[in-house]
């Protein structure tokens, strides 16, 4: 019995993460089904989906190992351009959308996992703010090579070229990514089942992670680096290892979000869009896996919602007042002894419970 | 953990009550077509969904004053952002929109065409520019000139007109519309045997500085350079190459429309600009004053092309609705047919063409060469 | 070549001028002010407005700008970062960022997204030296950059102020065992920080005269990138790493590759920050066991 409840208390975080998404999953499915889910709102599940993979995966760098990223969205741009050229290429030879997008998500994670060793390898040399700043100039880098990528496929194979197109496809062929461009004219394959499922994959392997040896170690790297180093704790390579496996996963959210809409440009995975799925994971909560879910579905909805007030031209101020305002609360003395209060309530429960056994 | 709790429950509980107050206001007016379209009105791009926003809402106003046929116009932000553009999408398509103004930006707009068509409902885009938007969807038009068509005209009008001997470009190389027409310019070039000396180019995060490019320029000898950009780089550019002495002839298309008007632009700096665009807001005949007076009184600025644009598009529905005898109480798709049958054989005369027609979505009108003199566009 | 390089130098100046604000602002307060950028663009469109609808004279525009950024500077200081001073780093970036939002979105609803164009306060005309020609914007920027260089590192080093604020950056918590007000001394760096801003503002918009809601915020991510790249918190090293980084831009537009110039220039601060991982003038922190 002990047992269990110890297993339950270490295990509550995956337990309570599974659980949300898992009735999220049923409730928003059902009311698809039935057609009681507005538009707005249905249209939203795969991008929702897309960005709690990011956010969980972002804190495992930020929360986790404790390193600031402000690059994340590099990674997401190489997973959703890779994952646009393989269900592109393998179009005719798999007419599964869904094993197609599988497929795809796999490269998209090979790929980006790959920038992340070419990102991590020379970046987790650096400390705080450095190491920050140098994530944030590695997203803006691959942002720029992506934006002069020219990618085509013809019966001869695929063709690649950076700067300028210089190859000429032969008749019948097409371009899947034409430089600044982007790409137009994507089969929308990327459903909210996949979006489910990848969601579980991402919390199965993230919060296994976390809660086994390797994320010991990654923990004592993030709370005292020396200390974890002086008991034989490798630093670097568990620090790489984190952070190779967000990268990974941040590719495959970008597989599914680029996959369910019909146009992308490089120009999308910017610097804002790291900084929005790092604001999911700071407001989530760092280190806490499911907040970093709520938050992201919440705070990509909020802005939707406030649509609703028919004040278009306030929307985003009203939005930006409301991030600050959820930032001071979070922090706030108010919430300290609201909180404060519940303990003291639950010691005293408990103590009572005590006192009657 | 709890605290988490606590934080994103009150941000819900807020959101809950400002959504709740809402709603009141939209779709009360069951007797007008509920028209509606996204556009930029916030971020990088928002001058051009606001001149969108502002330039349909005259128009609006103005068929609603005359009785007759009535309309409910509902825009909203997509902040430049294919995703934002298919989430304000299908809430418009939850507000009930009959007829759509698709979206003002290229790349929303890409995404969204490809929702207009597959939910059979009639997409008539202001001044998304790019071929792809109404590429293989029988059910969205363009307003504006597409961008290969812009660039190809513009090498037919420069060789025609004989206007340089060597010729150098400045492009905007992370932006649809710049890239689009630079492509066919170049492609058009070579068939008129244009001699192109100098392409250079620049990027949202770089477009400040142009010395380099105007250096390059200057250094090939070009004597006309075209500048497929939108007018506020391009007030840069002017500006830069003012200051280093290079007095080249300046070409642009109609995203340069609107540097006239730029508040405190000194003008004698586009002196001898050219350009080709469809609108001109100073021109003579009364539709285009009586528009460009009501614009300037109601929002303090001088309309440019993309306003005059999506004041055309309301019209053309109108036009289109009357002649299909629609009402309102017909569902989308069925408007959608009545639309695609009317834009495919109708000829509208707006504020940026006259007898205009439409073929495979993109409609066919003229562009006007202009030239700025005494800072006013006078006709080439 | 010698051309190119005074091109860089000017646009580099525009850099330096805005990360010596960034760099003052985390110096002391340790906090990265994404919200900077924003503040330098209130400063150009108090300029703008000041000349362009009340015709005041451009002495009187910045005068006016100076003020309203310093009062918005302590003010946003005050409401959004002060409750913060004993939350985590990244509670107070997010917040910065939200400051950041908030103002462009203010700017938009009260000055509409019509870029307006800037009429430089220094005059258009430029320096003969030879055959160089270097824009009067360009002698201006650098010369106010060194006098506020110069002016900054007198006040941290000799004044009661500035010995306060080193504390403060030091150790907050022995600062004010020391007597010293924490908060009214980080509110003070936020005026200064801010005023700077002001100043950058009118500045930049003069060197490249439009402005519209967005105008700052990518010269501040620039900017940023040029305080780190001189080592941040350092006063002489924002200086240098934001005329560093226009060189390079500008080099590496005119003779690598165009389109690719914004990675390089990403990719030389990645080198440098290799090499060197706190900046070029930046202080080595040796680490504490």
């Amino acid at each position: 019995m002990n047992m269990i409840k110890k297993l339950m208390k270490t295990r509550k975080d995956s337990v309570i993460a599974f659980s949300i998404v898992i009735v999220a999953y049923i409730v928003m499915q059902s009311l698809v089904m039935t057609g009681g889910l507005s538009r707005s709102l249905s249209g939203m599940l795969v991008p929702v989906c897309a960005y709690i993979v990011m956010a969980v995966s972002l804190n495992l760098t930020v929360g986790i190992l404790g390193e600031l990223s402000l690059g994340h969205a590099g990674f997401m741009s190489v997973g959703a351009f890779s994952g646009i050229v393989v269900t592109t290429a393998l179009a005719d030879s798999i007419p599964s959308p869904m094993l197609r997008l599988a497929i795809a998500m796999v490269v998209a994670a090979v790929f980006a996992a790959i920038a992340g060793v070419i990102v991590g390898v020379p970046v987790l040399r650096l400390k705080g703010d450095y190491l920050a700043i140098v994530t944030l100039a590695f997203g803006e880098i691959i942002r720029n090579i992506v934006n002069v990528l020219y990618i085509g496929l013809d019966d001869r194979g695929l063709h690649f070229s950076l700067v300028k197109q210089n190859f000429v496809l032969n008749e019948g062929g097409e371009m899947i990514i034409s430089g600044p461009v982007g790409v137009s004219g994507i089969d929308k394959i990327s459903t909210f089942t996949a979006g489910f499922v990848l969601i579980l994959v991402t919390l199965f392997v993230i919060l296994n992670l976390i809660n086994s040896r390797h994320g010991r170690a990654i923990m004592a790297v993030r709370d005292n680096r020396i200390a974890a180093d002086s008991v034989g704790v490798s630093t670097n390579q568990f620090k790489l290892m984190a952070f190779v496996i967000s990268a990974a996963f941040a590719g495959m959210a970008g597989t599914l979000y680029a996959m369910n809409y019909s146009t992308v440009t490089a120009a999308k995975f910017d610097f804002n869009m790291s900084i929005l799925v790092l604001v999911f994971v700071v407001l989530g909560g760092l280190g806490n896996i499911w907040g970093s879910v709520v938050a992201a579905a919440l705070l990509t909805v909020l802005p939707e919602f406030l649509r609703a007030i028919n004040l278009n031209d306030y929307r985003m101020l009203i939005y930006s007042i409301l991030l600050i305002a959820m930032m001071l609360f979070n922090n706030s003395s108010i919430k300290q002894r609201l909180l404060e209060r519940r303990r003291v309530k639950k010691d005293l429960k408990a103590e009572q419970r005590k006192g009657v056994a | 953990m709890k605290k988490t709790l606590s934080v994103l429950l009150a941000g819900t509980m807020l959101a809950g009550v400002l959504a709740g107050c809402g709603n009141s206001n939209t779709g009360s007016d069951t007797d007008a077509f509920k028209i509606g379209g996204t556009a930029p009105l916030t971020g990088g791009a928002a001058i051009y969904g606001n001149a969108v926003k502002n330039g349909a809402q005259i128009a609006v106003d103005e068929i609603n004053a005359m009785g007759g046929i009535q309309f409910n116009l509902n825009m909203q932000d997509d902040e430049n952002d294919p995703e934002k553009a298919v989430n304000a999408y299908n809430k418009l398509m939850d507000w009930g929109m009959q007829i759509s103004l698709a979206a003002t930006t290229t790349k929303p707009a890409e995404a969204i065409s490809v929702n207009h068509n597959e939910d059979r409902i009639f997409g008539l885009t202001p001044s998304a520019s790019s071929v792809a938007v109404t590429e293989g969807k029988d059910n969205v038009f363009q307003m504006c000139f597409t961008d290969p068509g812009q660039g190809t005209a513009s090498a037919d009008y420069i060789a025609e007109q004989n206007l340089g001997e060597k010729i150098a470009i400045i492009y905007k190389n992370d932006d649809v519309f710049s890239t689009g027409i630079y492509e066919k310019f170049m492609a058009q070039a070579d068939v008129r045997g244009l001699e192109i000396v100098s392409v250079t180019t620049f990027t949202e995060a770089s477009q400040t500085d142009f010395n380099v490019q105007l250096s390059e320029a200057q250094k090939s000898g070009a004597d006309l350079l075209f500048m497929p950009i939108y007018y506020q780089p391009a007030s840069l550019i002017l500006n830069q190459a003012n200051a280093m002495g290079y007095a080249p002839k300046f070409f642009g298309v109609d995203g340069m429309d609107g540097i006239l008007t730029m508040k405190g632009f000194d003008v004698s700096l586009a002196e001898g600009v050219m350009l080709l665009t469809p609108f001109n807001a100073d021109a003579e005949d009364e539709k285009t004053q009586n528009f460009v007076k009501k614009y300037k009184e109601q929002f303090g600025d001088v309309p440019n092309q993309f306003a005059a644009d999506a004041y055309d598009c309301i019209y053309a529905y109108k036009q289109a609705l009357e002649a299909a005898g629609a009402t309102t109480d017909m569902d989308y798709e069925e408007l959608c047919d009545l639309m695609m049958e009317q834009f495919g054989s109708m000829k509208f005369d707006g504020l940026t063409g006259e007898g205009m027609t439409w073929s495979n979505g993109q409609v066919s009108k003229s562009p006007k060469g202009m030239v700025i003199q005494n800072g006013a566009y006078v006709g080439m | 070549m010698i051309n190119y390089l005074i091109t860089g130098i000017s646009l580099g100046s525009i850099y330096a001028i805005i990360a010596l604000g960034y760099t003052m602002v985390y110096g002391i307060a340790k906090m990265l002010n994404f919200a900077h950028g924003d503040v330098i663009m209130v400063g150009g469109y108090m300029s703008f407005c000041a000349t362009a609808y009340l015709g005041w004279s451009p002495f009187m525009g910045i005068l006016l700008a100076i003020v309203v950024c310093t009062a918005l500077g302590v003010v946003v200081e005050r409401l959004a970062y002060k409750p913060l001073r004993n939350a985590p780093a990244l509670a107070v970036l997010i917040t910065a960022i939200g400051v950041s939002y908030f103002l462009q979105n203010a700017a938009l609803l009260l000055w509409t997204s019509n870029p307006k164009t800037f009429t430089s306060v220094v005059g258009d005309g430029s320096v003969q030296l030879g055959t160089l020609q270097i824009p009067y914007v360009t002698v201006v920027t650098i010369l106010v950059c060194l006098i506020i260089m110069i002016g900054l590192t007198l006040f941290t080093n000799k004044t009661k102020m500035g010995t306060a604020m080193r504390a403060v950056s030091e150790d907050k918590g022995a600062a004010q065992l020391m007597g010293i007000n924490v908060n009214t001394t980080i509110s003070i760096t936020f005026a200064i920080g801010s005023g700077l801003a002001a100043i950058a503002g009118v500045l930049l918009c003069s060197a490249y005269p439009m402005l519209t809601p967005t105008t700052g915020s990518m010269p501040g991510i620039k900017a940023f990138t040029a305080a780190v790249f001189g080592g941040i918190g350092s006063i002489p090293g924002a200086m240098l790493g934001g005329i560093l980084l226009g060189i390079i831009e500008i080099f590496s537009k005119a003779y690598i590759s165009m389109e690719l110039s914004d990675a390089i220039v990403f990719a030389v601060l990645i080198i440098v920050l290799l090499v060197k991982p706190s900046g070029l003038l930046g202080k080595s922190v040796r680490e504490k066991v």
